[in-house]
């Protein structure tokens, strides 16, 4: 068995070139199934990282139309002040209720600078998100009151900003506004879209449309259902209100939409899906263009080798012998390209991840059943040439030229 | 085969071959490589073979050697018809009883002369260490125990001849079946050849079957057998 094994291994290794380029159907079939493993494993990981880093009771309220997520639509009213009040007071089954709004901002602190994710918020904003401070402390609803030039940042500001050492009662500008740290956030990861949510600065609401952007508009409305199981009926609740306030006429499509967290969470998984789809069918045809190219090469080798076949028959190989060699060529050119597969689904799923700012899993699944498959189609297309092989008349092997 | 002091083994040739018949083709364009063979050899001899090209000479040295089989008549080999063994007892029989030597030597190509010469070890199931020692041992036999790594194409046409036969003999056969086996050789190359073969029927007692065109190296053979148009026409010097 084991001599058998190096004889196709020293055959193989006689045609490098062309033994790599017979692999590569099956080091992309295999990297393929390497990847989608790593990254359905990957996605549902951080879906439900994600998910829970936004709380499960958490409502976002966006103008813009409710069929598809993406940015809000140019031209649609956003919200406004007396909207986040209304629902505070009117919708019962919330809890919490938020106006936000957000811009790109430069800020600088000293030498640096960096352009940053900047919101400006209200004190239940933390409450919903369920995000406290690590040092210093929240903002607070007197901060909003006198529209106080403070500002609570996140890890990734602090450390880029080079202030982490003691960040507390720091100055730095947003956006020309000379503004005071006042806390650091715990740190949150990345979002559920892939984005540091610990690069960015939170302003009272206040400060942030009156002392920045120069109006009042609400943006997106955040908040939070009493419990888990009211969050449909809040999100009812904070439908109809809006709809009203909103002037929408019956029978017209909202401007506006109510979304929760398991709705972020179908979306990805629906992504996921599909991109799964997408790489088993690349897997699926990769390794059986690979393997047929497997069996050419070896019908070709099979041709090519018949003399030497000869020799081995007249020297006392059985025809089981002569199988077992083509097959075994066969198994390790899809084996070897297997593992190569595996090498390069492993780096490809790696760098995605790195790149998207996922968790990278280590299909640990991935490897057995990528080795599983190679053998399959080693064993699946080499069986045709290795049986031509081994059914050569002994001596019209010897006598081909 | 035969338990020792049967009476009847005396009587049983090694190998026999009765109107041995193989064609080639068919109908009309079919070939009587031979036609109609009788043929007894008996353990020990050593028997050249001449007769013009094409006279049958190769044909019946691969029946003999279970490389292929007769198109009529009946091969025996110590009394067992060799047509009804299954493929992989032939393939055995080719591994432990007969070793062959070519005129083109058939040596593979890219591999050493060691792993050639051990190549019958392989088949018989003979582990790796103990495979390389008896290569080395065979090689050292016909004289080339300094050339075991050279590949064929770092060889001469004797020496690879040289490698053949150590390949032949390394799984002790009983019956050597050598075709033309100095026909790429000059005459010097080809009489160590022959002294080596001479030598393994006289030493060792290897039955030796040998197609030459060369009357010289047919007389080194008591028993001479000539071939024509698939007929035996001569059969000088049998032993019983
Ligand atoms: N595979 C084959 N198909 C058709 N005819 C064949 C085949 N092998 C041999 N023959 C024919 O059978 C006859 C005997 O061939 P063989 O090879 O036995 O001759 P030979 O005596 O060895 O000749 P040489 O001295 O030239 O080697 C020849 O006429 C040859 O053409
Ligand atoms: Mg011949």
């Amino acid at each position: 068995m084991f001599s058998t094994f190096s004889i196709a291994v020293t055959a193989l290794m006689r045609n490098k070139m062309r033994s790599l380029l017979t692999m590569l159907g099956i080091i992309i079939g295999v990297a393929a199934v390497v990847i989608m493993q790593a990254m359905g494993m990957g996605a549902t990981a951080y879906v439900g990282e994600a998910i829970s880093g936004l709380g499960t009771n958490m409502l976002i309220a966006a103008p813009g139309a409710s069929r598809n997520f993406g940015p809000p639509t140019f031209g649609v009213p956003l919200f406004t002040l007396s909207d986040v009040e209304a629902l505070q007071r009117r919708a019962h089954d919330l809890d919490r209720v938020a106006p936000v709004n957000t811009r790109m901002l430069r800020v600088v602190a000293g030498a640096n600078n960096r352009n940053v994710n900047a919101a400006g918020v209200t004190p239940e904003y933390f409450d919903i998100r369920q995000w406290n401070v690590v040092l210093g402390r929240s903002l607070t609803a007197d901060d909003n009151r006198r529209a106080a030039a403070v500002c609570v940042i996140g890890q990734t500001v602090s450390d880029a900003l080079a202030i982490n050492e003691a960040p507390i009662g720091k100055d730095m500008r947003v956006h020309d506004l000379p503004c005071r740290v006042v806390g650091v956030l715990e740190t949150k990861g990345s979002s559920a879209f892939g984005m540091d949510q610990d690069d960015i600065v939170f302003m009272p609401f206040a400060t942030f449309s009156r002392r920045i952007i120069g109006n009042d508009r609400v943006g997106t409305i955040m908040a939070s259902a009493l419990s888990e199981n009211r969050i449909d009926d809040a999100k009812r609740a904070m439908t109809a209100i809006l709809h009203v306030r909103r002037h929408i006429a019956d029978g017209e499509e909202d401007d506006f939409a109510v979304r929760d967290p398991r709705e972020v969470q179908a979306l990805l998984q629906k992504v996921t899906g599909m991109l799964t789809t997408v790489l088993a069918g690349v897997a699926a045809i990769s390794l059986l263009v690979g393997g047929i190219g497997i069996m050419n090469i070896m019908l070709v080798s099979v041709t090519e080798r018949t003399r030497e076949i000869g020799i081995r028959l007249a020297v006392g190989a059985r025809s089981d012998d002569i199988l077992g060699q083509f097959l075994i060529e066969a198994m390790a050119l899809c084996v070897l390209g297997g593992l190569l597969g595996v090498a390069v689904g492993l780096g490809a799923a790696f760098g995605v991840a790195h790149l998207i700012h996922v968790p990278f899993v280590l299909p640990a699944l991935a490897i057995p059943i990528a080795f599983g498959v190679s053998v399959l189609v080693g064993v699946t297309f080499g069986v045709f040439p290795a049986r031509k092989a081994a059914h050569l008349n002994p001596l019209a092997a010897l006598r081909f030229e | 085969m035969t338990a020792p002091g049967d009476p009847a083994a005396p009587l049983m040739p090694l190998l026999s071959l009765r109107s041995v018949s193989k064609i080639y083709g068919q109908q009309l364009s079919a070939v009587r490589a031979l036609d109609n063979i009788n043929l007894d050899i008996e353990a020990g001899e050593f028997i050249s073979i001449t007769g013009p090209s094409g006279s049958g000479k190769s044909t019946v040295m691969s029946i003999l050697g279970c490389l292929e089989s007769p198109s009529a008549g009946e091969y025996r080999i110590e009394g067992i018809p060799v047509q009804e063994l299954p493929p992989d007892t032939l393939a055995v029989l080719r591994n432990a009883r007969f070793g062959f030597v070519f005129q083109t030597f058939n040596l593979l190509a890219r591999t050493s002369a060691v792993e050639n010469v051990a190549l019958p070890l392989v088949y018989a199931g003979v582990g790796a260490g103990e495979r390389r020692r008896r290569a080395r041992a065979a090689l050292a036999a016909v004289g080339l125990a300094d050339r075991c790594d050279a590949r064929p194409n770092q060889l001469s046409g004797g020496e690879q001849q040289r490698v053949a036969i150590a390949r032949a003999i390394i799984n002790n056969p009983e019956i050597i079946l050598a075709d033309e086996p100095t026909g790429n050789l000059d005459s010097k190359r080809g009489a160590e050849i022959m002294q080596i073969i001479t030598d393994l029927n006289h030493t060792s007692g290897i039955t030796i079957l040998m197609v030459t065109h060369d009357p010289a190296w047919a007389a080194y053979a008591p028993r001479q057998v000539v071939f024509r148009d698939g007929h035996i026409v001569d059969d000088k010097g049998r032993s019983s």
